[in-house]
């Protein structure tokens, strides 16, 4: 017993080392004097200062930003309606082609997703004119490709709980509407903001599929932060990279405290 | 109920299926390099043609599914422990312990790979250690090598490797371990004969996560890989962004999606069959 | 349909793909009976009971509730209300607000609302557990709120799904004359399927006994079991020997208790010779099974009256007798 108690220790000892210790030395030198990632130079916030006076930087951050959010209000909506129905509709013409395509972009490689939108949106700018490459299109984009992650968790709460709850309020002289105002609606709630946050973080950190639809005018901050680091180990990612991290721990809490918060 | 299917049904049709059409149109169209958009459409083979003969694109081909296949085996080796250790662990540290699992990928893939470009420089952290350790002479230049991005690969995706296969390890009934043990299995053997074949679902899954994406990636042979290594990805993104050769690339992205029709489909069912089980 | 007839279904046929879950069915129910649909499962009671309710939609046939076309009317709005198998109480509200659930739907005011609640609660005996959440209740409990829910709106017609199944043995047992009391008290019609004889027998004024989708007798709980309709349902409820009669074109169908055991040929006016193959002894009584001359075997239970070891053993020869209406003649 105590032989398999120290073997998973040291598995999971090595295991999270791995995981963690690149992300803490990438924090670590983001308080480093020297440009270099190699050496301690002594502690240091001018990296963070310089982040903070990068204008280009910061209007890609709020750039991103206002995409995350719209995108991902957008994938909520639409991944709630589509994990409700393949939750709740058992039979319509043409389901498993709905099952496929909502679980598709899942696991479609982003370079393969990101040519063929950016082909559809050269296709209806020649043919309808519009719309023009940028924020709309980013966000149709990183739309699409979060609905599968919303559809998903709302499926999978849905699953959990009894048809027969909604009858239940249908036959106490619910509307089906209502019914799913006053019971199913607030019993998913949870998985559909947790949803929300993960399209959101998505958008937040796409870059490949970005690049295709972006076109020349709009720059997110991941678009940023590759084009910076294809030059070389630069101390302001590291600060950024902070920042992110920070973030996504309070993301990731609130999540894990929305999901686990079982009604 | 219809207005429910017909929202997310109508959405992707249009901004999911409908595009693969026109990838498929373009591919079989020829390069303009000098009209906007660069593609005069057509019905030739050509482009695939090439693809199939040309040396530096077999290469491309062979290389990403070498790397995406070592890469996947890698991530299985270190993450089935690491489930099995968390699915075994006391089940108030489990939820702990798996969210420190998912953690990462909450932060930005794009800033874990770079994390591992200081770390693989040639004075980097690794580099250091192993020459301060001894047990390499003279590491040279991990960075801009396979090694790297194996590591970047195993690194950005173990958490995908990790998830499916602690569900599956997670439901497994400990009282079958004491039921093989009552009728005679050594640990190895129940392990052999219980464990690993019910947990089956969940490598498969876990594989198919890393694999996936993993033949189809950028980033990391971009970032971590030298200018040497060849990934269809980056070919891909080549051919679009820097040789304007829009038929092309769209050919390449046929012929990846055509290639990963199989372990994709297979991984939908699995989702499929383990939804619709209540 | 007669006057007090307060469901009367007519030709009702339900088809799932392939599978028939009910298969032509005409039946009426009574105003204020307690009336049990008892079966195996599969039978097609569920289903019936859902297109009363209104969640599934018949193929064919009609459906009146207090003589109104109901066929094709939704659920929330039928004047019937379900409790169902799960309970299915929202998690998500305390026991006042689950109740108060269809009152709401109703758009009644909050202080009358306020005051059915309670009373609902106050007929259920759970008048102060208003605040709690259903995690925080007992299984019995938990079927209480799912009846006073279902029993506020003052349904023309209740139905349950399997009211008892989730309760543990000692507490069904209770649950049963609380319902009945209920039903009683309230003056309501209550239809309730169920697939335990015993609790259809003890409960329900008349009953519908299914099979395949068909109902194949309907009546009072004593003459389904004295006069059953057919063999199958002479076997489905309690024990039956089942005698070929007129080579084989009839049955009768004769009960354990009707048939004692004598040491010596008795004076009845049948008698049959045989020898006990085994005894289950159950406590309160004991069954016998025992093998006759021609090879068959008849299965008789006698009451354990007296606290002493019973009179007959294994292997014993035995004569069993019994009177000449003892039995049912069965047609089919």
């Amino acid at each position: 017993m105590a032989a398999r108690a120290r073997f998973a220790f040291t598995v999971l000892a090595f295991g999270y080392a791995f995981l963690y210790l690149p992300i803490a030395l990438v924090i670590v030198y983001s308080f480093n004097d020297s440009r270099l990632v190699t050496v301690w130079a002594g502690f240091s916030t001018k990296w963070w200062s310089a982040l903070f006076a990068n204008e280009a930087m910061l209007s890609a951050a709020w750039l991103s930003l206002r995409i995350a959010f719209v995108s991902a209000t957008a994938a909520a909506l639409i991944g709630l309606a589509a994990g409700y129905a393949l939750a709740r509709a058992p039979r319509f013409p043409g389901r498993t082609l709905f099952g496929s395509l909502v679980i598709a972009p899942m696991v479609m490689p982003e370079i393969v997703m990101g040519i063929a939108m950016l082909l559809l949106f050269v296709g209806s700018d020649s043919l309808l004119g519009g719309p023009q490459r940028g924020f709309l299109t980013i966000v149709i984009a990183h739309t699409t490709f979060a609905i599968a992650f919303v559809a998903v968790v709302v499926q999978a709460r849905l699953a959990d709980f009894d048809r027969s709850l909604e009858e239940a309020a249908m036959d106490l002289g619910a509307t089906p509407w209502t019914a799913f105002l006053t019971v199913t609606l607030p019993m998913i709630a949870p998985a559909v903001a947790s949803g929300w946050l993960l399209a959101f973080t998505l958008s937040l950190d796409d870059l490949v599929l970005t690049q295709f639809v972006a076109g020349a005018q709009s720059q997110t901050l991941p678009m940023q932060v590759y084009s910076s680091v294809r030059l070389g180990v630069d101390p302001q990612i590291n600060a950024l990279a902070t920042l992110i991290v920070i973030v996504a721990v309070l993301a990731l809490t609130t999540s894990g405290w929305l999901t686990r918060r079982r009604i | 109920m219809r207005l429910v299917i017909a929202l997310p049904y109508a959405w992707l049709g249009i901004f999911f299926l409908l595009p693969f059409g026109l990838v498929l149109a373009i591919a079989l169209g020829s390069a303009a390099p000098d009209s906007a958009p660069p593609v005069t459409l057509g019905l030739s083979l050509k482009n695939f043609a090439l693809l199939l003969s040309d040396d530096l694109y077999v290469a491309a081909w062979l290389g990403s599914l070498r790397i995406a296949a070592t890469s996947t085996l890698a991530a299985l080796l270190l993450g089935y422990p690491m489930a099995y250790a968390i699915a075994r662990a006391d089940p108030r540290w489990r939820p702990i312990l798996l969210m420190a699992v998912i953690l990462p990928f909450w932060t930005s893939f794009l800033i874990r790979v770079y994390a591992w470009m200081g770390l693989l420089a040639s004075n980097g952290l690794v580099n250091q250690f192993l020459r301060w350790s001894g047990l390499v002479g003279d590491p040279g230049t991990i960075l801009g090598t396979e090694w790297a991005i194996h590591l970047g690969i195993v690194y950005a995706y173990l958490p995908f490797m990790v998830l499916p296969l602690y569900a599956a390890l997670e439901k497994l009934d400990g009282g079958l371990l004491e039921a093989a043990a009552d009728l005679g299995a050594n640990p190895v053997v129940a392990f052999l004969t219980v464990t690993l074949p019910l947990s089956l679902p969940g490598i498969v899954a876990g594989c198919l996560l890393v694999f996936i994406p993993a033949v189809g990636e950028f980033v990391i042979p971009d970032l971590l890989g030298g200018t040497g290594t060849l990934m269809i990805g980056k070919v891909l993104w080549d051919e679009f962004f820097l040789n304007a050769d829009w038929p092309l690339a769209a050919a390449v992205a046929v012929c990846l999606l055509l290639l990963l029709l199989g372990p994709i489909a297979l991984f939908q069912r699995q989702q499929a069959r383990s939804l619709e089980r209540p | 349909m007669t006057a007090a007839a307060i469901v009367t279904l007519t030709g009702l046929a339900k088809r799932f793909g392939s599978v028939t879950a009910v298969e032509r069915v005409d039946l009426e129910i009574r105003r204020g009976e307690l009336f049990a649909l008892l079966g195996g499962s599969g039978c097609g009671k569920t289903t019936l009971l859902r297109m009363i309710a209104g969640f599934e939609t018949p193929d064919q046939g009609r459906i009146l509730i207090d003589g109104q076309d109901m066929t094709g009317v939704p659920p929330h709005r039928r004047p019937v209300n379900m409790m169902f198998q799960s309970y299915a109480l929202f998690p998500h509200m305390d026991v006042a607000a689950n109740v108060g659930y269809g009152l709401r739907r109703d758009g009644l005011p909050a202080p009358e609302i306020a005051r059915r609640v309670g009373e609902a609660l106050k007929q259920v005996r759970l008048g102060d557990l208003g605040e709690r959440r259903p995690a925080q209740l007992s299984g019995g409990q938990r079927q209480r709120v799912a009846l006073a829910r279902a029993l506020v709106k003052r349904p023309k017609l209740l139905l349950l799904d399997e009211p008892l199944a989730a309760l543990d043995r000692k507490l069904r047992e209770a649950t049963r004359f609380e319902l009945v009391r209920l039903q009683e008290e309230l003056g309501l019609t209550f239809v309730m399927v169920t697939h335990d004889q015993e609790e259809a027998m003890s409960m329900a004024s008349r009953l519908a006994v299914m099979d395949k989708g068909r109902i194949e007798q309907v009546g009072p709980p004593h003459e389904v079991y004295e006069r059953p309709a057919s063999r199958f349902v002479a076997d489905f409820i309690g024990i039956a020997n089942i005698l070929p009669l007129d080579g084989g074109r009839a049955w009768l169908a004769l009960r354990p208790e009707k048939i004692a055991l004598f040491a010596a040929r008795p004076d009845t006016d049948h008698a049959e010779q045989g020898r006990i193959v085994d005894i289950a002894y159950e406590g309160d009584r004991s069954l016998y099974r025992v093998g006759l001359l021609d090879g068959s075997l008849l299965q008789v239970s006698t009451a354990n009256t007296a606290r002493i070891a019973a009179a007959f053993r294994r292997g014993d020869d035995v004569w069993l007798g019994w009177a000449a209406d003892a039995g049912h003649r069965l047609d089919k």
